[in-house]
């Protein structure tokens, strides 16, 4: 083929339908595996530490300041409107609620994904067209089991607490909003946003960076680990890891509402 | 055991096949290794070397046919039970496959450590023994990044003896090098198959490494390898099976493909 040519491969339905579903398979079986892989010996708990720490306080900075920017953001929002029908004091109750059930989780989902999905699926992804990853199966070890299932229980443990510490810090913003910006008593606001709480808020607000955490650790390791084709295979892999984990937390984030409001009723 | 792959035997191939979406790569081959025998794999790139090591070692299944290793049927066996067989098994990757974010020690340690029950002196100083086998004690606190071609696949070799396995598979361990570094290399195999006597399939496309292997032995006193006498024959068996598109077209010793007739292997040889 000449340089600048291009060759577009044409690619059955059927075999388009038989690659997808293979995929799914294959995700399927590694989710599977990364979790039944705690109850076997050995547990790798010096690389669950190790993942905790680059994915939880490596991620910190960026959580507490998009936290804090969130939460501020969301208050001088909505506070020109509340201002005009006299309902300022709602501030607090209006930030806590939206940061605690979904802008905290997601942003904070959405964050670690582009950071850490993308990570893992480099790092697993480079380890596997190098043929490190044969090389750990060759000598006797499980890839999944020193490979997937730290990060997956680092993801999930790490991002319930980073989720907590970013709705902390949006209430934070929009109490410095209101504040500085606003004039409000902070003493008011404190207790209009931890009064507005109640458990299906605080319960759909920590449900979701276990399911988000999940999906973004599964994600990146399952495609770290289906990368092909050199460096640029594992762009490839690096780059569909943080879509495919991007799109899911949101599509997940609202079937969780739903359920959520099903199951607890609506405010 | 199984009962179908007699004692004497390391590796056992029966009628194995294999195809890559359309591509069929090993098509019916059958061969054995016996106990203590090195087997050369020769073949033009793509004809499927490297996937017969990778299939003895399970870590692809083939479509059909069957392999044994060290008397266990490798096809039958669930991933769980090949992570046992295969703390048996060395391999020697193409590129060394080295863990590159883990010290040379770290490295040649990496399956003394995963067993658990291995004291840290003794880790040390095996680590220190299989490095001192290939000449390269100096690098152990050392990363991957940090050393040359032949020093990687040095360390490699040493990850893969590090655990006196009964059997071992180097995938084109010169592929790559220069000549100089490359008959470094084909001496350390040489020192290993001579002094330990381990059963092994080679992969090359350098066929000078093979014929270097038949008609050399390892001195253990001088420490150097040397040729044999005109007529002699290393006391460790060494074989050639040559594959030509899927099939093998050769499986003998270095007298029997000397004295062979088909063209291919003619043209091949010269």
């Amino acid at each position: 083929m000449a340089a600048g040519d291009f060759q577009v491969q044409l690619i059955s339905p059927t075999e388009f339908a038989k690659e997808k579903i293979q995929a799914v398979q294959e995700y399927s079986l590694l989710v599977a595996r990364s979790i039944t892989n705690l109850f076997k010996h050995p547990v790798y708990w010096g690389d669950i530490l190790q993942q905790a720490d680059l994915i939880g306080v490596g991620s910190l900075p960026i959580v507490i300041l998009t936290g804090f920017s969130i939460g501020g953001s969301l208050a001088l929002n909505s506070a020109n409107t509340l201002q005009r029908f006299g309902s300022l004091s709602l501030i607090g109750q209006l930030v806590s609620v939206g940061m605690v059930t979904e802008l905290g989780p997601i942003i904070t989902g959405l964050m670690v994904s582009g950071r850490n999905a993308s990570g893992m699926a480099s790092e697993l992804g480079s380890m596997m067209v190098t043929e490190q990853i044969d090389a750990m199966r060759a000598l006797g070890t499980d890839p999944t089991k020193k490979l997937v299932t730290p990060r997956v229980v680092s993801t999930i443990f790490m991002l319930f607490f980073l989720t907590i510490i970013s709705d902390a810090c949006g209430l934070a913003g929009g109490g410095a909003v209101s504040s500085l910006m606003f004039g409000m008593d902070l003493q008011q606001y404190w207790s209009s946003a931890w009064q507005a709480l109640v458990f299906r808020d605080v319960f759909t607000g920590l449900l979701k960076p276990v399911l988000f955490g999940f999906i973004i650790s599964t994600i990146g390791c399952y495609y770290g680990i289906s990368a092909r084709g050199g460096t640029q295979g594992v762009g490839r892999a690096t780059t569909q890891a943080v879509v495919a984990s991007s799109i899911l937390i949101i599509v997940v984030d609202f079937f969780v509402t739903r359920l959520t409001m099903t199951l607890f009723g609506y405010r | 055991m199984d009962a179908r792959q007699p004692s004497g035997e390391a590796i056992r191939f029966e009628d194995v096949s294999l195809a890559f979406d359309e591509k069929r790569v090993l098509d019916g081959i059958s061969f054995r290794l016996a106990h203590g025998e090195t087997k050369a794999l020769f073949g033009v790139a793509g004809s499927g070397k490297s996937t017969i090591l990778k299939l003895a070692l399970g870590l692809i299944k083939p479509d059909s046919g069957r392999i044994y290793a060290l008397g266990e049927e490798v096809t039958q066996m669930s991933e769980e039970d090949l992570f046992r067989l295969r703390s048996r098994i060395g391999m020697v990757f193409q590129e060394s496959a080295l863990f590159d974010s883990f010290t040379v020690r770290e490295n040649v340690a990496f399956r003394l450590i995963e067993d658990g029950d291995v004291s840290e002196d003794e880790i040390e100083r095996r680590v220190r023994e299989a490095l001192s086998f290939v000449e390269l004690e100096r690098t152990v606190d050392m990363f991957p990044s940090e050393l040359s071609g032949g020093m990687r696949r040095r360390v490699a070799i040493a990850r893969a003896i590090v655990t006196q396995p009964e059997i071992i598979l180097y995938d084109s361990p010169t592929g790559g090098l220069d000549p100089v570094t490359s008959t470094t290399i084909v001496e350390l195999i040489v020192k290993q198959r001579d002094v330990y006597k381990t059963s092994s399939l080679l992969v090359t496309h350098r066929l000078q490494d093979a014929f270097v292997m038949a008609t050399h032995y390892f001195d253990r006193k001088g420490n150097k390898m040397l040729p044999l006498a005109s007529g002699t024959r290393s006391e460790v068996p060494m074989a050639f099976l040559i594959l030509r598109e899927g099939k093998v077209i050769f499986d003998g010793d270095l007298e029997e493909l000397a004295k062979s007739k088909d063209e291919y292997i003619r043209e091949y040889i010269s």
